[in-house]
């Protein structure tokens, strides 16, 4: 805006002003078309008595759940991202090892009598070697693939970090075998329980439980502590931050490692959730939280945690509120499909996410 | 100095190329002339080749690996040779979708020499690998395709992909979907239905015949609905599925997929009681049925042969290959092979030095008239679309005593057989 203001008045400008209605006005029917067509899917799919109140606030809690893991992730890239302007693809591989790390895990405790009599020990004991596998090759990915590139052209440590998901995705696939691992059940989650009229299963809870506290200890990490201070610091500036004493290597160390530990947590809370883990469980979590970072705004911290939370409630309730009311068939096979249409719809409102982009201006 | 070689070269390799095409058919004199779609000489000694496609690396290399050896078998069986020619074979890998059928395709196509090609394991890649024969009047037999739309839907309808000179000795899911609509209905007492596919051709084509045929038997199909495949999250389907309240849920898709949908409709009480679970052949591994929620769940598959020429022929797998049958259709390869070379013997003209000539019009023409011909799956005959299956396709179901997926195969509680028409 204020750049136009600056540009000399002449054919330009004028040809703008007729321009600048006719694109307007078709990004905004674009826009009321959109709410047009969710306000009147939602409509028929509510009023249709197709699914019970009850259902629809499964549906709910089921997105609410699945966007805490999303957002677990999407963590992960908004810190890398807010630090270093570079997405770590290879970001969606760590949660797949935190994955990984805790079918091994518990599969080796449930086999001993802790399993049983303690189950959320055990399943502590879980979650922290998770977070730590994950962190480590969190940290080893930083070392080895990112740091030697740091400094040059964008486009290197990007295309290292895919290459370095192909080589953990198929590094795992080989050291582990390509099936499917299943995860031993834990009895003490199975079932549900109803608080305020919201059924919910044991499993759905723990998961955003876990998931909220994980988001809180990191909010109060990044802002109430010396080293949370650094990693500010160094993502506004490094370059000052360095002249100010802070070692710039170890802060970023520091933020692969929170953001690896994070990953590794939601790869343990999707193996509850789903007992399933596989050498490519990686790919699509990861791929939609980085979707959820850039709806929360990229390189902001609550915004990924709207972001995850957003878009898994998009992805369960989408399909069944909006696309079965507006009678596509099939509507579950377009789940993806809503997802990033989701993320389409909120840029066009809101072109930098919904809590706003937070990274520093002049490097951007 | 540089110029006139540089045009020289590919000058003279076309024009030996021009010299060598124009001599050749001449050779082909002597009483035989080709159809319109050509014709293949073998010449004394020269072998007799044929094609094979199938998937042979991957998650479904067992589905391919199966059947090559049933084809290794059948030729095995003739003694190496057919008409005094030995025979060869060259294995290409379909991957089981449509990229790989292209590759393989063109890759056969190539040869002027292949006679027929038996594949391709997945349907996937049998449309675009037909596209490429039929072009060519190549005859191709596939032992595991089941999608309707290469063939017919059994009611006089040509499928969209269906091509002159495709045949098939599996089953049509036309038929697998009548088999599970009908236990469903008459023999477990549904009378609503939900079906779950996952975009796959198979999947969707199954799903919809066991729809089709539920509806005709005179029950209702409440949902029919999809996933996408890498879905993990399968509570919000799951939940609109639940809702209609259904009698029995068909979802003839693949793991993990499935191991999601077994393991969280368990939250659902509608759903909750595995017995209304029916699945289809791709879930009959031994991966699946050992989880804990499929017990009691139905599955629809193709009936495993019986009689005593086919536990000979389990006999000779076993000292091949050191292994039981992998798969479901190592049978039905080994019938496609022996068919095409009864067809071969029938239309083969053979010249006092021992050169064939296969007219491959001819050829098609001998497989389409395919009748009672004895096989290891029972009596195959072959109608105008290419279908060729004696069709049988069994119910199984595993409970609390099956351990592994062959004892499941043997739980079986009902035989589907198509009335012929």
């Amino acid at each position: 805006m204020a750049k136009s203001s600056l540009e000399p008045r002449g054919p330009v400008a004028v040809r703008r002003t007729f321009q600048l209605p006719v694109v307007d006005g078709f990004l905004w029917l674009v826009r009321i078309a959109a709410v047009v067509l969710l306000v009147v899917g939602a409509f028929n799919s509510l009023t249709s008595a197709r699914l019970s109140g009850q259902q629809w606030r499964d549906l709910v809690v089921f997105g609410i759940a699945q966007g805490s893991i999303y957002a677990l992730i999407a963590l992960g890239y908004t810190m890398v991202y807010g630090i270093l302007r570079f997405i770590n693809f290879a970001h969606g591989e760590v949660f797949m090892i935190g994955a990984m790390t805790g079918f091994y895990v518990s599969d080796g405790l449930a086999r001993t009598p802790l399993w049983e009599a303690q189950p959320f020990v055990s399943l502590f004991i879980v979650l922290i070697c998770c977070m730590t596998a994950s962190a480590l090759v969190a940290l080893l990915l930083e070392r080895v693939a990112y740091r030697p590139l740091r400094g040059l052209p964008r486009l290197l440590p990007f295309i290292t970090a895919i290459g370095a998901s192909f080589f953990l995705q198929y590094a795992v696939a080989t050291l582990f075998g390509t099936s499917v691992k299943a995860y031993p059940p834990v009895d003490a989650l199975s079932g549900a329980i109803t608080i305020l009229g919201l059924r919910i299963l044991k499993v759905h809870l723990l998961v955003i439980v876990a998931a909220l506290l994980m988001m809180a200890g990191l909010y109060l990490y990044v802002e109430r502590t010396r080293a949370g201070r650094a990693i500010r610091a160094v993502a506004e500036d490094p370059e000052i931050a360095r002249l100010m004493g802070l070692s710039v290597d170890r802060t970023i160390a520091r933020v692969f490692a929170v953001g690896g530990a994070l990953a590794g947590a939601a790869g343990f809370l999707f193996g509850l959730v789903f007992q399933n883990v596989h050498f490519f469980s990686g790919f699509l979590p990861g791929i939609k939280a980085f979707t959820a970072a850039v709806l929360g705004g990229i390189g902001n911290i609550p915004g990924a945690v709207v972001g995850g939370l957003l878009l898994g409630s998009v992805e369960a309730l989408g399909p069944s509120l909006v696309l079965v009311g507006l009678g596509v068939p099939s509507a579950h096979q377009l789940k993806d499909v809503v997802a990033f249409l989701a993320l389409v719809l909120v840029l066009i409102f809101r072109p930098t996410g919904i809590l706003g982009e937070r990274v520093s201006e002049e490097r951007a | 100095m540089k110029r006139p070689t540089s045009v020289l070269v590919p000058a003279l390799v076309a024009a030996v190329a021009l010299l060598v095409a124009a001599c050749a058919p001449e050779e082909e004199t002597g009483g035989f002339t080709p159809g319109q779609l050509g014709a293949v000489t073998v010449a004394p000694d020269a072998p007799i080749k044929l094609g094979v496609i199938q998937t042979i690396t991957g998650d479904t290399a067992s589905l391919g690996q199966d059947q090559v050896r049933g084809i290794e078998l059948a030729i095995a069986d003739k003694g190496g040779k057919l008409l005094d020619h030995p025979v060869q074979h060259q294995v290409e890998d379909g991957l089981c979708k449509a990229e790989g059928g292209t590759t393989a395709g063109q890759k056969l196509v190539a040869d002027p020499q292949i006679v027929g090609v038996i594949g391709t394991s997945c349907s996937g890649a049998a449309v675009p690998a037909m596209e490429i024969f039929a072009g060519k009047g190549i005859t191709m037999i596939s032992g595991s395709n089941t999608a309707p739309r290469l063939t017919s839907d059994l009611k006089g309808t040509k499928g969209d992909a269906n091509q002159k000179g495709y045949f098939r000795t599996a089953h049509n899911d036309i038929v697998q979907g009548q088999a599970a609509a009908t236990y469903a209905y008459q023999k477990l007492g549904a009378k609503k239905a939900a079906t779950i596919h996952d975009g796959d051709p198979y999947t969707e084509g199954l799903a919809n015949a066991f729809g089709a045929s539920f509806k005709e038997l005179g029950g209702t199909v409440a949902l029919a609905t999809a996933i996408s495949k890498g879905d993990t999250d399968m509570r919000p389907v799951l939940t609109e599925v639940a809702a209609t309240k259904p009698d029995v849920v068909f979802f003839p898709i693949f793991q993990p997929e499935a191991d999601f949908i077994v393991k969280q409709a368990k939250d659902f009480p509608p759903l909750a009681d595995t017995k209304k679970l029916f699945g289809a052949d791709g879930l009959l591994s031994d991966t699946y049925i050992e989880i804990k929620q499929t017990e009691g769940m139905y599955f629809s598959g193709p009936a495993t042969p019986t009689g005593a020429p086919y536990q000979d022929f389990v006999g000779k797998y076993e000292a091949k290959y050191g292994e039981k049958p992998i798969q479901a259709f190592h049978a039905h390869a080994y019938d496609a092979t022996n068919m095409l070379f009864a067809a071969i013997e029938k239309v083969a003209v053979r010249e006092n030095d021992g050169t064939v000539h296969i007219d491959r019009q001819r050829l098609m023409d001998q497989l389409y008239a395919t009748k009672n011909f004895q096989g290891l799956t029972g009596t195959l005959s072959c109608d105008e679309f290419g279908d060729c299956a004696d069709a049988r396709i069994d119910i199984v179901q595993n409970t609390a005593a099956e351990k592994t997926i062959d004892q499941v195969r043997g739980n079986v509680l009902f035989t589907f057989e198509p009335q012929t028409s």
